[in-house]
């Protein structure tokens, strides 16, 4: 296979599986610090979960890979690549694909042009046509205003956007926020597929019903820091410390 | 009876075309505040010493190169997108981050350094620029005499104004252009360049006032203070229009032409402020103004 030509692969070592490494990560919003040193990784098509309670810095910790927050410190190393001094069109390039917790669909675009907005950053991405049966409501309200859509088919339709690009790392925002228990349902079957197609996927979710049945690993965030690692085997024994740390 | 409400026809129509050709520089200008504004969120008070540098910068062309007009039109708008380039990356630039109180200081400020060098150096007379001879002479309209001149100001005008809103309203750099506008942060993340798009979105816009400059430079005294005495009717213009808004303010900017063409026929003496009695109604009725959304 040959790599794209702005991505080359590192060098094969221990790592080499690892899509997506986070070391020490400090961000900030202005003067208010708050990543206190994430540390985790993601490997290649693996599919991981940021768990913790409103306010522990999971959002925050998906902006800062994206470069969206102030000033960040620390290393994120995306595909081999270091990314943390670059700026958010430079890491989405990597190929990598964010779907905000707000969804971020634009009220001034029609539901087609929000999807055929974001320029390609890779060379395997989903055509529109497999998007659509992916996603069939899209295909019926493709040229409804953004904002006209429901918010189950706003977050369909943040999906599918990311999913046309090539993009190989997902990162997820709260997606199964705020949506019908069927809509949910959709978009666990999506996640899985997603999975089975190799894509590399690190969600935020506070639905921890959601994300259980879909992450390989599932990591609880604190203050800013990863406090616990939980693998998807260990999740019955450690169940009451999930419990009482996400508060459910 | 070649007379409506006792104006003979050709006055008024003759007015009628200059409050088009007026219009069309209104449009223009409103249309670069309006698209850099979309943009960048800032009032860019420099606009009308861009329009005077277009203007200078054409006198000057052919009095120190000897590049006529045709040179000038091509040239020109594009020094005045790099001056203003020059002026987003060292300045501008710094300020995104405030309030955009802020951007409009530093191009006010701008603004009177501009003319004022101009003024140093060339003094406040304003000097003649000759219409191009293929331009020259009037089109016999049968009804009217029309000044090739003055078509030709307009169908410019009318074209690029044309051309500027199916790129942002109907290609894929337009999208680009309308999803920054609506959300920088998040545009940038999907990969797309936000940074340099506000760059060139700038030169763009100030590229237009120096292309309005070019285009006045045969039809008034080019001089350094012809960006001020225009530029105060132009920000009613986007007022009126609606800050922000594209077509607003392309319909906007010759329909007041037009009024103050017409007003200068009916009743001289209102016609230098019809344009702010016109503000004044719409921000009474319609704050956001005609064509703006309201909040």
């Amino acid at each position: 296979m040959n790599p794209p030509l702005f991505n080359p692969v590192a060098a094969p070592d221990a790592h080499a599986t690892e899509y997506l490494r986070v070391s020490s990560l400090h961000a900030f919003y202005g003067e208010s610090h708050v990543l206190h040193g994430m540390d985790f990784s993601v490997r290649r098509g693996e599919c991981v979960a940021l768990l913790g309670r409103n306010g522990s810095g999971r959002t925050t910790t998906l902006r800062a890979i994206m470069g969206l927050t102030g000033k960040r410190t620390g290393s994120i190393m995306i595909n081999g690549r270091e990314a943390v001094d670059l700026p958010p069109h430079k890491i989405a390039q990597l190929g990598v694909g964010y779907c905000p917790e707000e969804r971020g669909i634009y009220a001034g675009l029609s539901c087609e042009e929000n999807l055929l907005l974001p320029p390609l950053v890779g060379s395997s991405g989903m055509g529109i046509d497999e998007l659509y049966a992916m996603f069939p409501n899209l295909a019926e309200r493709r040229h409804s205003p953004g904002t006209r859509m429901s918010g189950g088919e706003q977050q369909m339709l943040a999906m599918a956007r990311i999913l046309r690009t090539g993009a190989r790392l997902l990162l997820l925002d709260e997606i199964s926020e705020g949506l019908a228990p069927v809509i949910v349902q959709r978009l666990a079957e999506v996640i899985a597929t997603l999975k089975a197609r190799g894509f590399t996927i690190l969600l935020v979710e506070q639905n921890f019903r959601f994300a259980a049945p879909l992450a390989d690993r599932l990591f609880v965030v604190e203050h800013g820091q990863v406090v616990a690692e939980i693998a998807q085997h260990e999740l019955q024994e450690k169940r009451a410390f999930l419990q009482e740390a996400l508060g459910v | 009876m070649n007379e409506i409400f006792g104006v003979p026809l050709p006055a008024l129509l003759g007015q009628l075309t200059l409050g088009l050709v007026n219009g069309s520089f209104y449009a223009m200008l409103s249309l670069g505040l309006a698209v850099i504004f979309g943009m960048l969120h800032i009032i860019n008070f420099s606009h009308g010493a861009c329009y005077m540098m277009g203007a200078m910068f054409t006198w000057m062309a052919l009095e120190y190169l000897g590049l006529g007009y045709w040179w000038a039109l091509l040239l020109v708008p594009l020094g005045v997108a790099v001056v203003g380039i020059v002026l987003e990356r060292l300045l501008l630039r710094r300020l995104y981050r405030f309030d955009y109180l802020y951007a409009l200081l530093l191009t006010f400020g701008l603004a009177l350094m501009i003319e004022g060098g101009f003024r140093q150096v060339f003094g406040v007379a304003g000097q003649p620029y000759a219409i191009p001879e293929a331009l020259g002479g009037a089109f016999d309209l049968g009804f009217m005499m029309l000044p090739r001149y003055r078509a030709w100001v307009i169908a410019v005008s009318l074209t690029v104004c044309l051309f500027t809103w199916f790129v942002i309203e109907k290609t894929r750099l337009g999208a680009y252009l309308r999803a920054a506008t609506e959300n920088p942060r998040l545009t940038q993340a999907f990969g797309i360049n936000v940074p340099l798009m506000v760059m060139l979105t700038y030169g763009f816009g100030v590229g237009l006032a120096g292309l309005a400059g070019v285009l006045a430079a045969p039809t008034a005294q080019v001089g350094p203070l012809m960006g001020s005495n225009l530029i105060i009717v132009v920000f009613a213009v986007v007022v009126i229009g609606g800050m922000g808004s594209i077509l607003g303010s392309v319909l906007t900017g010759l329909g007041l032409g037009v009024v103050e063409g017409l007003t200068k026929v009916f009743y001289p003496e209102a016609s230098a402020v019809v344009v702010f009695v016109i503000m004044a109604v719409v921000l009474w009725f319609r704050p956001a103004g005609l064509f703006g959304k309201e909040a």
